[in-house]
C-alpha cells in the first residue's frame, strides 16, 4: 500500500546540516563480499554487540565455512559471530579495535582458502517454533541492530507478548549527513527488506507496520512503496520530513505515532517497537535463507574521490574498502560514523564491525579544525536544538565542574549524544565531548561501587561465617567432652548402658554406621568373584581348590585362638 | 494564670511523648558517620591501615582515633573526599602504611599450587576456589587486589597482574580546553 493521506507529528528540536548524500549514490552498492574480493586476512572482533562478550569457540588451525558460528554468545544478552568466508582461523588474539579508544581486544584471525564455501543453510520455520526457540535462533544468527547501536535484536523481537503490539516501526530515516547505507539498500533490496519486514509483524503480531523514510531519499520510498504492492501485506510506507535527527528512534516514534516516550521508559511500554531497515534484511536472511549476520552495507565518503557503498565481509580491514574509492592524498582523519556522531578511527587497519555504517575520511577542507572553544554566554541555542528536550547547557555546566549527580538529575543519560547542541553552539563548545566525558565517568564510579559494596558483602558474610565455625566448634567439642565424661562414669559405676544422652546416642549410631559399613565390605568380599578367578583351566581350579581346602583347614586349628566372630 | 500553666505543661506533654515516639520508631541503627565513612573506603579490606578491614578503620575515624590518610588503595582521590566529608585537613598518603599502586588481581600460577589452602583462608573476601591437595583458583572479578594471599603461599605460585584498561572500561577523557591569546585590540 502507498502512502494514504494521514498526519504526522514533529519532534522539537533538530538541525538542517548540509547532507552530501548524493556522492555516494551515484554508483550502486559495489560487492566486497565476492569471492575475489575478499581480503586473504579478516579479522573478526569477539564483542560486537552490546552485552557479553562471546565465547571463541574454534580452535586456532580450524577449518571454518562461510556461515559457520565462531563465538557462543556470553549469557542472553550477547549475540554470537559467525565466520564471514571460509578458511583456517590462524590466531585468536588481541587486535586494535575500530573505537576512539584504539585498544585491542579478542579477535578471531582468518587466514580466507578464497572458495567461500557456505555451511548448509536451512531456513528456520518460525511459525512452529517457541518464542524462546525464536530468541535462541536470532541470538546464535547474530543478528543486531544495524542502525549504529548493535543492541541484539532478539531482546527487542519479542513473540511472547500477549496480544502483540500495536505499531511495528521501520526506520529507514537515514538523517545523519553523507550516510546512504540505508538508502542504497532500500533501492537495491527493498522486496528482501520487505520479507523482513513480514517476517517481524508475524513474530510481534504487530497490529499496523509503518516503514518511515525521509523525504530526500525519492528512489528509495518509489523502490519500497513498489516492494510493499507487491507483498500483499498493509504495511505503509510514511515519508517523513526531513531533519536531523529524524532517524533517532524516539523522534521517529514520536513523528509517525506521536507517542512521545518519556524519560525512563522504553518505547514497548508504550506497545512501539523501532528496527533499521538493514536489521529488516538480516532477520530475513537469518530466518527465510538460514544465513547468518556476515556482512553489511557500508559507506564510504568525504574526503574520496569514488565515495560509493559497499557489501563489505565483517572483519574486513577499513584500507581495504577505502582504497577502493580512491581516497584523496590530504585526507588526515579516519571516522566511523558520520560527522555529527562518528568517532575518531585509530587508524586504517582495523576491520570492519557490525556497527560500521560508514566510513567518513576527513580532511581540514571538509572539516576544519574546530574553531577554540569559548565560554557559554548561556544563549539557549542549544536548548531550543537539541531533539532529546534537554537543557544541554546545564548539563554541559554539570559535567565539565564534575558534578556528575546534578547531571544525572538533568537527565543526562537521555542525551543520544546527536550533536545538534555543538553543532549550533555560537561558542564552539564540543559539548558531546562533556557528555561523553561524565557518561563513562559515571559508568565507571557506578561499576567500582557496585564491587565495592558485593566486597563488603563477602567480607562481612566471611566474618559471621567464621564466628558461627568457631561457635559451631566449640558446640561439638563440649559435646565430646560430654560425652566421654559419661562413657568414663559409666565405666566406673559400671551399670548398663543407657542410651538417653544426646552424645551418646550419636556415638552409638556412629558405632552402628561403622559396623553396617563393616558388614557391607564383608558381604562384598563374599560375593564377588575376582576377575582373574573367570575362565580358569581345569588343573588352575584343582589348584585352587587344594589351596582352599589347605586354608580352611588352618583356620580349623586356629579356631579356639581367635576372637569369636573373626 | 492556672490556666496558662495547665495549656504549657499539656503542650509539653505532648511534644515529649512525640519526640519519644519517634526516637524509637525512627531509630537509626548503627552510626551514620561510619557508613558515610565507610562507603568511601575502597573494601579492599586489605588492612595495610593497620585495622582489620575497612569497617574497623572506618569506627576508628569516626572515633578520631585514625587518620584519614592511611588508605592506600583508595588514595589520594579517597583521602580528600574524606578530608571533605570530615571537614578535615587533606594530608598526603602516610608512606608507612603503603604506597597507590594500580588495581591489580592475584593470580594463582596453577601448575605450582599444591592445594594447601592457605590462601584460601587469607582471603578477607573468599574470591579463591579450590579445596585441600585440590588446585586452587582466583575468581578475578571478586578479587579485590589485598595481595593477603601472598604472604601464606609456601611454594609462592600466587602473583598480583595489574589490570589494564580494555574497550570495556576505557573512559572519555575530560575535553581539552585550548588556551587561547585575547584578540589583538587595536
Ligand atoms: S549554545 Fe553554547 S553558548 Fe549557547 S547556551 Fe548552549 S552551550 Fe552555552
Ligand atoms: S547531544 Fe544530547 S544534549 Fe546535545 S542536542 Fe543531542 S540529545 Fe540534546
Amino acid at each position: 500500500m502507498t502512502t494514504p493521506l494521514r498526519s504526522l507529528f514533529d519532534f522539537n528540536g533538530g538541525v538542517k546540516p548540509d547532507y552530501h548524500k548524493d556522492a555516494s549514490t551515484r554508483l550502486s552498492i559495489g560487492v566486497l563480499s565476492a569471492p575475489t574480493e575478499v581480503p586473504t586476512e579478516l579479522v573478526i572482533p569477539l564483542h560486537q554487540s552490546i552485552g557479553g562478550t562471546p565465547r571463541p569457540i574454534v580452535a586456532v588451525g580450524e577449518q571454518v565455512k562461510k556461515g559457520q558460528r565462531i563465538g557462543d554468545a556470553d549469557g542472553d544478552v550477547s549475540s554470537a559471530v559467525h565466520a564471514s568466508t571460509s578458511g583456517t582461523v590462524s590466531a585468536i588474539e588481541m587486535r586494535r579495535m575500530p573505537h576512539p579508544s584504539g585498544l585491542s581486544s579478542l579477535c578471531v584471525v582468518l587466514e580466507t582458502d578464497g572458495r567461500d564455501e557456505w555451511i548448509a543453510c536451512q531456513a528456520f520455520d518460525h511459525k512452529l517454533a517457541t518464542p524462546q526457540e525464536i530468541r535462541d535462533y536470532l541470538r546464535d544468527c547474530g543478528v543486531v541492530g544495524l542502525g549504529g547501536a548493535v543492541f541484539p535484536t532478539h531482546l527487542k523481537l519479542n513473540a511472547d507478548r500477549q496480544g502483540g503490539i500495536e505499531t511495528l516501526i521501520i526506520n529507514g530515516a537515514e538523517c545523519e549527513p553523507y550516510i546512504t547505507c540505508d538508502d542504497m539498500l532500500m533501492r537495491e533490496r527493498a522486496n528482501d527488506i520487505v520479507r523482513g519486514v513480514v517476517l517481524m509483524r508475524e513474530i510481534l503480531g504487530a497490529k499496523q507496520v509503518r516503514i518511515g523514510i525521509e523525504d530526500n531519499k525519492p528512489e528509495a520510498i518509489a523502490a519500497m512503496q513498489v516492494a510493499v504492492g507487491d507483498c500483499g501485506d498493509d504495511l505503509q510506507v510514511v515519508v517523513v520530513p526531513t531533519r536531523y535527527p529524524a532517524g533517532g528512534a524516539k523522534q521517529l516514534i514520536r513523528v509517525i505515532t506521536g507517542i512521545e516516550v518519556p524519560h525512563g521508559k522504553r518505547s514497548i511500554d508504550y506497545d512501539v517497537q523501532c528496527f533499521n531497515v538493514a536489521t529488516a534484511l538480516a532477520i530475513y536472511e537469518a530466518i527465510g535463507l538460514g544465513r547468518p549476520l556476515i556482512s553489511r552495507i557500508v559507506t564510504v565518503a568525504g574526503n574520496v574521490d569514488a565515495p560509493r557503498n559497499f557489501d563489505v565481509l565483517i572483519g574486513t580491514p577499513i584500507k581495504k574498502i577505502i582504497a577502493a574509492c580512491s581516497p584523496l592524498p590530504d585526507t588526515n582523519r579516519l571516522i566511523m560514523g558520520g560527522p555529527m556522531m562518528g568517532v575518531e578511527m585509530p587508524g586504517d587497519e582495523v576491520p570492519v564491525v557490525k556497527a560500521t555504517n560508514c566510513i567518513l575520511l576527513g580532511s581540514n577542507k571538509i572539516f576544519p579544525p574546530p574553531a577554540p572553544e569559548m565560554p557559554c554566554i548561556r544563549c539557549g541555542e542549544c536548548a531550543l536544538a537539541c531533539p532529546a528536550d534537554l537543557q544541554p547547557l546545564e548539563l554541559y555546566w554539570f559535567s565539565r565542574a564534575k558534578i556528575f549527580g546534578k547531571a544525572q538529575e538533568y537527565h543526562l543519560f537521555d542525551c543520544i549524544e546527536c550533536g545538534c547542541c555543538s553543532y549550533v553552539c555560537p561558542s564552539n563548545i564540543p559539548l558531546v565531548d562533556y557528555y561523553r566525558f561524565a557518561k563513562s565517568e559515571i559508568w565507571a564510579r557506578e561499576k567500582e561501587k557496585s564491587l565495592a559494596d558485593e566486597a563488603r558483602d563477602r567480607f562481612e558474610f566471611r566474618q559471621f561465617r567464621d564466628v558461627r565455625d568457631e561457635q559451631e566448634k566449640s558446640a561439638r567439642l563440649a559435646a565430646r567432652a560430654a560425652a566421654a565424661a559419661a562413657a568414663k562414669q559409666l565405666a566406673t559405676t559400671d551399670t548398663v548402658a543407657i542410651p538417653n544422652t544426646e552424645a551418646s546416642t550419636e556415638a552409638n549410631e556412629k558405632a552402628a554406621l561403622i559396623a553396617a559399613a563393616i558388614a557391607r565390605a564383608r558381604e562384598q568380599q563374599v560375593t564377588a568373584t575376582p576377575q582373574n578367578m573367570q575362565q580358569l583351566s581345569a588343573e588352575q581350579l584343582a589348584e585352587i581348590s587344594a589351596i582352599e581346602a589347605r586354608r580352611a583347614e588352618i583356620r580349623e586349628q586356629a579356631k579356639p585362638h581367635l576372637p569369636p566372630d573373626a | 494564670m492556672f490556666e496558662a500553666i495547665l495549656v504549657m505543661s499539656v503542650g509539653a506533654i505532648v511534644l515529649g511523648a512525640a519526640l519519644g515516639y519517634a526516637a524509637v520508631k525512627f531509630r537509626v541503627e548503627g552510626d551514620p558517620l561510619v557508613e558515610k565513612i565507610d562507603a568511601i573506603l575502597p573494601q579492599t579490606q586489605c588492612g595495610q591501615c593497620s585495622f582489620p578491614g575497612c569497617k574497623p578503620y572506618a569506627q576508628a575515624i569516626a572515633r578520631g582515633e585514625a587518620e584519614i590518610n592511611q588508605c592506600p588503595p583508595g588514595g589520594e582521590d579517597g583521602i580528600r573526599k574524606l578530608a571533605d566529608l570530615l571537614g578535615r585537613e587533606f594530608k598526603p598518603l602516610s608512606a608507612e602504611h603503603g604506597i597507590e599502586k594500580p588495581k591489580a588481581v592475584a593470580v594463582i600460577d596453577e601448575q605450582t599450587c599444591i592445594g594447601c589452602t592457605l590462601c584460601i583462608q587469607a582471603c578477607p573476601v573468599d574470591a579463591i576456589v579450590g579445596a585441600a591437595k585440590q588446585m586452587h583458583t582466583i575468581i578475578a572479578e571478586q578479587c579485590t587486589g589485598c595481595e593477603l594471599c601472598l604472604p601464606p603461599c609456601p611454594v609462592d605460585c600466587i602473583t598480583m597482574e595489574t589490570l589494564h584498561e580494555t574497550v570495556e572500561t576505557w573512559k572519555w577523557k575530560y575535553p581539552v580546553v585550548t588556551l587561547h591569546p585575547a584578540a589583538n585590540l587595536q
